[in-house]
């Protein structure tokens, strides 16, 4: 265990744990919006790996990872539009909605990929993001590498995270959000167009966790596998509840939870005699203990699940 | 015409269901095959003939059990969406009892490790009731990382300290030949599990209605607050009632040990307890519909392989076909007759004969 005493290793690890938050982090950033909108997001999960899929296609289509982004974001707002269709619209059970949508998107990725790639999808290699330091920043001690010698997604992250609190908590919009998600039939009596509110959030949602499953592929493995996301779209549900429904509550939530990421990856190389298993089931132990030592039950926004009905006029 | 109308709302899960099946044919054509020629295929290999009927059946016993599983706490107005998980779990509390116990008459040890089974997938699915209970915390979350986590101890023991030596992969050694479930189609792999589970939906049905458990699940499902009111302790019968689900997710795992692999395998479950959900919400829940909807999606999973091998369309397909299914069937389940424009002209119609009848009444 010494060895982790060691700086360059420290850093590694964090490093590390950087960017293993990223896909969590964004899906987590997305279901905060939709939850505060007053909307479950169970389909996170579904939305990450369409947002794969869409980043594969467009990349291979493209040949630019660009190109696979902005795809990638499409894809998780299509499933984003099918939860607001089922669940505003039509008043079914979010989390009925939420399981759907990943089991579609399960199903339609996995289908539609050997259609397009074919049977040797993993071994055709997409174009993708490296590391793209700033000059300056990167060369501070320890802190420099860790943060600033990092892929451009992580950047667009470091933005999106102030973008979404001035939203939530500083702009006209967030307060129509907030005001839905705690109380839409006052808010609707103030003027604020609920259904057209919750429409936007679960779009916006789903366009950020198409955007962590992006990541995952012109980021992180370059290619697009069946189930890809593997259970990150539920981590990044436990991380908006450890976050408290709050950009940087859900962001630090994230780090922890790749920070368990990193070090299980650790671990598990260091200790080939332990095996593996332990070590991959630990970012899932580690969510569920969170979620118990978290002290003081913690309030989600009070209309969040509830379907809004209008007072018919008739 | 209205009969008719209403004919088509009361049924409007069977055309919700045929809506995502013709969605799928675009699917199946867009792989470059025939839908109707797919669709025989699958359905008359998975029903009409011997053997895929008995693989049919080897399908049906999990998803059915793993369907009453999501069935019961949600009629708690719990998700149980871990019911994967409480699988595994079953399948390794099973098989430790079957390969570790001493030896002794085999129809009592075959009893101990079905019960065995269903208190490691209680075990697994009443912590998360436990937590939702007196924690507060959303059972969806944990009950769906508990599937993670149970996946990932079955894999350990399967590959490490019950690893038969020398296996070319990650299984246990073969439980004992006595303990094999009765077949019920030879030669085919259908087991007497499939017949259990058809009693036990009957029997939790019957007990929904007519035991006092079952009116506590159902009352604490649709008013917790008239519940604590009846006297009726919420948070014991939340736990109670996970539980009771886990232990049916549980016994499909332990069937799955005794009548099907007779080994404990690494990753021995293709996603029977996702099925369970979708099968769940189609059959809204009700026991008594649950065995219908889940022998309908056992067969579109056995038909499946027959469909690939006939018109060469991936059985993947039908993992995006069983979700589609699910957003119809949901969608069709929020639209209420009262609340639909038929629904009202109905109405409107029924007041209206209803005036004149009283008119006449009053006439006469």
């Amino acid at each position: 265990m010494l060895e982790f005493l060691d700086l360059a290793l420290i850093t590694d690890l964090l490093r590390t744990s950087l960017r293993l938050m990223v896909p969590i982090a964004f899906a987590a950033l997305g279901g905060v919006i939709c939850e505060r909108g007053g909307i479950y997001n169970v389909g996170l999960e579904g939305m990450m790996l369409s947002g794969a899929f869409g980043a594969a296609l467009g990349t291979f289509l493209t040949g630019n990872p660009l190109g696979g982004v902005l795809v990638g974001i499409l894809c998780g707002m299509l499933g984003g539009g099918v939860l607001g269709l089922l669940s505003i619209r039509l008043k079914v059970n979010q989390i009925v909605c939420g399981i759907a949508i990943n089991l579609v998107a399960l199903g339609l990725t996995a289908f539609l990929a050997r259609l397009i790639f074919g049977l040797n999808a993993t071994t055709k290699t997409l174009p993708g993001f490296t590391p793209w330091a700033i000059s300056g920043l990167s060369k501070i001690p320890f802190i420099g590498p860790i943060f600033f010698d990092q892929d451009p997604l992580i950047y667009f992250l470091y933005l999106l995270v102030p973008f979404l609190y001035w939203l939530i908590y500083k702009s006209a919009w967030g307060l129509s959000v907030r005001a839905t998600g705690e109380n839409p039939g006052a808010a609707d009596s103030a003027g604020v167009p609920v259904y057209s509110v919750r429409f936007a959030c679960v779009l916006l949602s789903g366009a950020l966790a198409g955007l962590g499953g992006a990541y995952i592929v012109v980021s992180q493995v370059f290619v697009f596998t069946e189930h890809m996301s593997a259970g990150k779209g539920f981590i990044a549900l436990a991380a908006i509840i450890l976050g408290r429904w709050d950009p940087i509550g859900a962001l630090l939530a994230s780090w922890f939870f790749g920070f368990c990421d990193a070090l299980q990856l650790r671990l598990q190389f260091a200790n080939p005699s332990v095996p593996y298993q332990i070590f991959t089931a630990l970012p899932y132990v580690a969510s569920i203990l969170a979620l118990i030592g978290l002290y003081g039950r913690v309030k989600p926004p009070a209309a969040v699940g509830v379907p809004y009905q209008r007072e018919s006029k008739t | 015409m209205a009969r008719f109308m209403q004919f088509l709302f009361v049924t409007k899960t069977v055309w919700a269901v045929l809506l995502a099946l013709l969605a799928g044919s675009v699917l199946i054509l867009v792989a470059g095959a025939n839908p109707i020629e797919a669709y025989r295929s699958l359905f008359g290999e998975a029903f009409f003939d011997y053997y895929g009927f008995g693989a049919t059946l080897v399908k049906f016993s999990p998803i059915l059990l793993a369907g009453l599983a999501v069935a019961i706490p949600l009629q708690a107005g719990l998700f149980n969406v871990g019911a994967e998980g409480q699988i595994y779990m079953g399948a390794l509390f099973c098989a430790i009892a079957a390969l570790y116990l001493p030896e002794m008459y085999w129809p009592l040890h075959l009893l101990i490790c079905t019960l065995a089974g269903a208190a490691g997938g209680a075990f697994w699915a009443a912590i998360a009731g436990y937590l939702k209970a007196y924690r507060g915390i959303n059972e969806v979350i944990v009950t769906l990382l508990l599937n993670y986590v149970g996946i990932n101890i079955v894999s350990y023991a399967a590959g490490g300290p019950m690893m038969e030596e020398g296996a070319p992969y990650p299984y246990s050694a073969e439980i004992p030949s006595g303990l094999f479930l009765p077949h019920i189609m030879n030669p085919t792999d259908a087991h007497i599990g499939a017949i259990v589970g058809v009693l036990l939906a009957i029997a939790l049905a019957l007990a929904l209605k007519y035991t006092t458990f079952g009116f506590a699940i159902t009352t604490v499902g649709s008013n917790p607050q008239a519940a604590r009111y009846a006297g009726i302790f919420v948070q014991r019968q939340m736990v109670a009632t996970m539980a009771l689900g886990g232990a049916l997710a549980g016994l499909a795992g332990a069937f799955e040990i005794l009548g099907v692999k007779y080994r404990l395998f690494h990753m021995f479950s293709p996603g029977y307890g996702f099925d369970g959900i979708v099968v769940a919400f189609m059959a809204a829940a009700n026991p008594i519909l649950v065995p219908i909807s889940a022998l309908f999606f056992s067969g579109l999973r056995s038909g499946a392989q027959f469909m690939q091998r006939a018109v060469g369309v991936d059985s993947t397909v039908i993992d995006a076909i069983q979700g589609l299914v699910v957003i119809f069937v949901a969608a069709s389940l929020a639209i209420k007759f009262s609340d639909s424009r038929w629904g009202k002209i109905l109405a409107r119609r029924r007041a209206m004969e209803a005036a004149v009848t009283l008119g006449e009444k009053q006439n006469a």
